[in-house]
């Protein structure tokens, strides 16, 4: 490193001890690389096979099976029939997936510029709304431009409905967490309103049941595997994978995401720097909530082309991508991991399942408790890296690239 | 009775991936010594402390304690056995109270409750033992960084400690505390303790030590009486070769205005006045000294020129040029170079890379970026081009900046206000915390600005670093300029107006 070969490195654990706690974190974290998540993954999915096992049944057998349905299995033999069960279950995963991707990049487009968005799910829903609006008014333009207007306008919606939060924050000091699950119960409520009996958008030929009106077809996105109408995977999937790649450009390859990133990491030394911090934090909440805006536009002009008011509260996406940025690390291939993840879970416990290989009651929870293992382990992301530590403590001629055990002393 | 030793440590090593911290290292205490360990940062200190104090486990070497053979595993085996540490970052809870502080972990008992009469009274006892006035019922939220010193001493002397290890101790202290600090160790080593004092500054040591080890790169070079070593010959042994202890400068040469100040008011965050009134002028090739005792203003003060704060009254010209509403952007712009007083937390963003760093004001301009769109293979080509110049070491423009020491953060701070070529440079405690070597460097490489002339605006606690760097010296006392000196005035002189003027005599 150093260009005159005679100078022997500093000791580092001396250079580590002059830094702050953040700081020391933050190249522990660097020091365990991907093995934290992997192992939170894990230990959450055992913790999910103890459960199972308690209920009487074989965690294996169960993965296996969720596995398999989750159409997971493909992949082995991909020059099946598409229109296979694997191959549907498959599409359907992947659908999952695209939702979750996008939630989970709204998570974690805010935390790296030091904020915890737990808003998704609101900005989830007013994406979904808006799309569905758009979609249905403007019936009767040419798909393209429609399409492109009710994805553009429900991602600016979310947009604005998370900017609300960020402006807070900057103005007024309002802790995000509060204004964003705040905002959530205003688009759930605002959402019931608007479907409901006599709401504005309530369905115009049937005004007995509390519905929306169906997006039309000329809103509608293009399906490519399976049936256009019949949940097939649409093209959102290539724009939440497009969307995995904007956020690391955004982020790594932009003056906005050296902004964004260095008021996460450090506010003061970013002010010092020339860079303001509000316009920032509003910046970054409305990107986030852009994210998710979008999620809510393909569902809704994807598959699902119409919302009941009951279906809003049972709608928990947009958490689960708290979940899905937790275990991705908030990188975009993290995020994109996570989602396939989660994606699978979702939709393999909830289709298929044997109950002689685990308990029906089980089976659909059986996500949510794996989800909120791991939001409860990346917390304890300081004690999986003391474990680790120690455990490496214990061998200390082993041959380690990372960084001296000195340096977490 | 005065010779007889309590500790000593034996051909201590350790190493770490990539480096060896200790090497063959010797060290002997003995009963009611001061025994300062000397070194630059990364010499070993504090991973030699640490073996003592049973947080490392060393590869060779044994430690024998009045003359046993001692092994430890953990902090606890080495405070059982009389060994105390006070580390430079303190480690009290802020909602509790000094008594209890002291008290957690071993505390008296009244059935399971905690016996707050009982604690407070041996706290009390063991505070006047020493002279080390503290009150035991007041929160630590609320006490002094002098006082909470005190509470980790007397936490170390609560659970029987004979040895007290005392790393950088007066690394945050003001000169007061310090000096009442050097009183306390008194009174301790008049009681029979033995301190070990690990510092990398000449001056404290050859006030406060009886015997002096030193540590380079891990080795012992030697130890040595206090009677007889000098500032010069301790710098020598540290670095290893001469060094310049005085800075060598030519005449100042001023030329221009490029820095004026102008009846500037200053409001901190609670809105009290801490700047009240202050004018001065700084010109092209000198350097203007701010002596003042910490909290007179000088925080407030720099971040109102470079924009961080906003000032009530008043105006701030660069280069003839007054800047209305200024932001920090603007002055950055304007030719302000800002190196500020604590570079980790304002300095640098630990986590990023140095390249980044380095990029941290001019990130949105070409050539490193166009349109928004950031150029990371020209930041990177930048930085080592500047690592080069500045001798940066322990990593590369990819490197986070969290990783590299003291010494070397802060040339990462040093080349990037430099490389930007700002009219005026405001040094803020350029060498806080730094060692000998570093901070000759820093005290070169300011004094070759200024005859690049740039105008530089020193502040710093250091009354001898004002002194030896200054063309001109302000002294700033509650938020005014008191006096105004050429460098020849003497320390006494300043000294008292930085404690409050003529007419008050200094406590």
């Amino acid at each position: 490193m150093s260009a005159d070969p005679t100078v022997p490195p500093e000791a580092p654990e001396e250079a580590a001890e002059t830094g702050t706690l953040a700081a020391r974190l933050a190249l522990k974290q660097r020091a365990g690389g991907l093995v934290v998540p992997i192992l939170t993954a894990l230990l959450a999915f055992v913790l999910g096979g103890v459960v199972v096992l308690a209920t009487g049944h074989n965690p294996l057998l169960a993965y296996r099976d969720i596995f398999n349905g989750a159409g997971l299995n493909w992949i082995f033999h991909p020059t099946t029939n598409i229109a296979s069960t694997d191959a549907y279950n498959l599409s359907q995963t992947l659908l999952q997936t695209t939702t979750l991707i996008l939630c989970g990049l709204a998570v974690a487009f805010a935390f790296r510029c030091g904020m915890f968005n737990i808003g998704g799910q609101g900005q989830y829903l007013v994406g979904l709304y808006v799309a569905n609006w758009l979609g249905y008014e403007f019936a009767g333009m040419r798909p393209l431009p429609h399409i492109l207007l009710a994805v553009g306008g429900a991602t600016l919606a979310g947009a604005a409905w998370a900017g609300i939060a960020g402006f807070l924050k900057a103005t007024v000091g309002a802790h995000e967490v509060i204004s964003t699950i705040m905002l959530n119960w205003i688009a759930i409520w605002g959402g019931i309103w608007l479907f409901g009996d006599g709401g504005p958008l309530q369905n115009v030929a049937n005004k007995s049941v509390p519905i929306s009106n169906d997006v039309a077809a000329s809103a509608q996105l293009p399906v490519f595997w399976g049936v256009q109408g019949l949940q097939g995977l649409d093209v959102g999937f290539f724009v939440a994978l497009a969307a995995l790649v904007v956020f690391a450009l955004i982020l790594n390859r932009t003056t906005l995401g050296f902004e964004v990133r260095a008021v996460g990491f450090n506010p003061e030394a970013a002010a010092y720097g020339g860079i303001s911090v509000k316009k920032n934090l509003i910046r970054a909440m409305a990107i986030s909530g852009a994210f998710a805006g979008l999620a809510g536009a393909l569902d809704m002009l994807g598959y699902l082309y119409h919302f009941g008011t009951s279906d809003i509260p049972a709608s928990s996406v947009g958490f689960l991508g708290i979940a899905v940025a937790l275990l991705g690390r908030n990188t975009a291939i993290g995020t994109g991991i996570g989602a396939l993840v989660f994606g699978a879970l979702l939709y393999g416990t909830t289709h298929g399942l044997s109950s002689n290989v685990i308990d029906p009651s089980l089976a659909g929870n059986l996500t949510y408790m794996i989800q909120g293992l791991v939001v409860l382990f990346v917390g304890a992301d300081v004690l999986i890296l003391y474990i680790w530590n120690a455990r490496r403590k214990l061998r200390p001629k082993s041959k380690s690239k990372t960084h001296p055990v000195g340096a977490s002393a | 009775m005065a010779d007889e030793l309590v500790l000593e440590m034996r051909g201590i090593r350790k190493e770490f991936p990539g480096t060896v911290a200790n090497d063959d290292v010797d060290l002997d205490v003995r009963r009611g010594e001061v025994h300062a360990l000397l070194g630059e940062n990364g010499a070993g200190k504090s991973t030699l402390m640490n073996i003592l104090y049973g947080l490392y486990r060393a590869d060779a070497g044994e430690i024998l304690l009045n003359g046993r053979r001692v092994e430890f595993a953990s902090a606890r085996d080495a405070i059982g056995a009389g060994i105390g540490m006070v580390h430079q970052h303190f480690m009290l809870i802020p909602v509790m109270t000094v008594a209890e502080n002291i008290v957690l972990g071993v505390e008296p008992r009244k059935g399971f409750l905690l016996d707050e009469r009982t604690a407070e009274k041996r706290v009390r006892e063991l505070s006047e033992r020493f002279s080390l006035a503290v009150d035991p019922t007041a929160l630590v939220s609320d006490i002094t960084v002098g006082q909470e010193q005190r509470v980790e001493i007397l936490k170390a002397l609560y659970r029987g400690a004979d040895i007290l290890i005392l790393d950088e101790p007066t690394a945050v202290l003001t000169p007061q505390e310090a000096h009442e600090l050097f009183e306390i160790i008194r009174s301790l080593q008049a009681d029979g303790k033995s301190i070990i004092f690990i510092s990398h500054k000449l001056k404290e040591v050859l006030e406060i030590a009886d015997r002096i080890t030193v540590l380079r790169r891990g080795k012992k070079i030697e130890t040595v009486q206090r009677a007889g070593a000098t500032e010069a010959s301790l710098a020598r042994a540290m670095v290893g070769r001469e060094v310049l202890l005085r800075v060598e400068k030519a005449p100042a040469q001023p030329g221009d205005v490029l820095l004026s100040v102008e009846d500037l008011h200053v409001h901190d965050e609670r809105g009290i006045e801490k700047v009240r009134g202050v004018s001065f002028d700084v010109r092209a090739g000198e350097i203007v000294g701010i002596a003042g005792v910490d909290g007179n203003g000088q925080t407030e003060l720099i971040d109102a020129i470079t924009g961080l704060m906003k000032s009530e009254a008043g105006a701030v010209k660069v280069a003839g040029r007054e800047l209305r509403e200024a932001s920090a952007r603007k002055m950055l712009d304007a030719g302000v170079g800002h190196i500020p007083e604590d570079r980790q937390r304002r300095g640098l963003v630990l986590e990023f890379s140095i390249a980044e760093n380095i990029a941290l004001h001019d990130y949105s301009k070409p050539p490193d970026s166009k349109w928004g769109w950031l150029f990371p293979a020209r930041l990177v080509e930048r930085a080592g081009r500047i690592i080069r110049e500045f001798d940066v070491r322990g990593g590369g423009p990819l490197s986070a900046a969290g990783g590299l020491s003291g010494g070397n953060q802060q040339k990462v701070v040093v080349a990037r206000e430099i490389a930007r070529d700002p009219k005026v440079l405001i040094a803020a405690q350029p060498t806080r915390g730094l060692d000998v070597g570093a901070i000759e460097y820093l005290h070169r490489r300011i004094v070759s600005e200024r005859d690049e002339g740039r105008a530089i605006l020193l502040i710093s606690l250091e009354l001898e670093e004002i002194m030896s760097l200054s063309d001109r010296i302000l002294v700033l006392y509650e938020g005014e300029i008191v006096g105004e000196h050429t460098p020849d005035v003497s320390e006494q002189e300043i000294g008292l107006e930085m404690l409050g003027g003529r007419e008050r005599p200094a406590a």
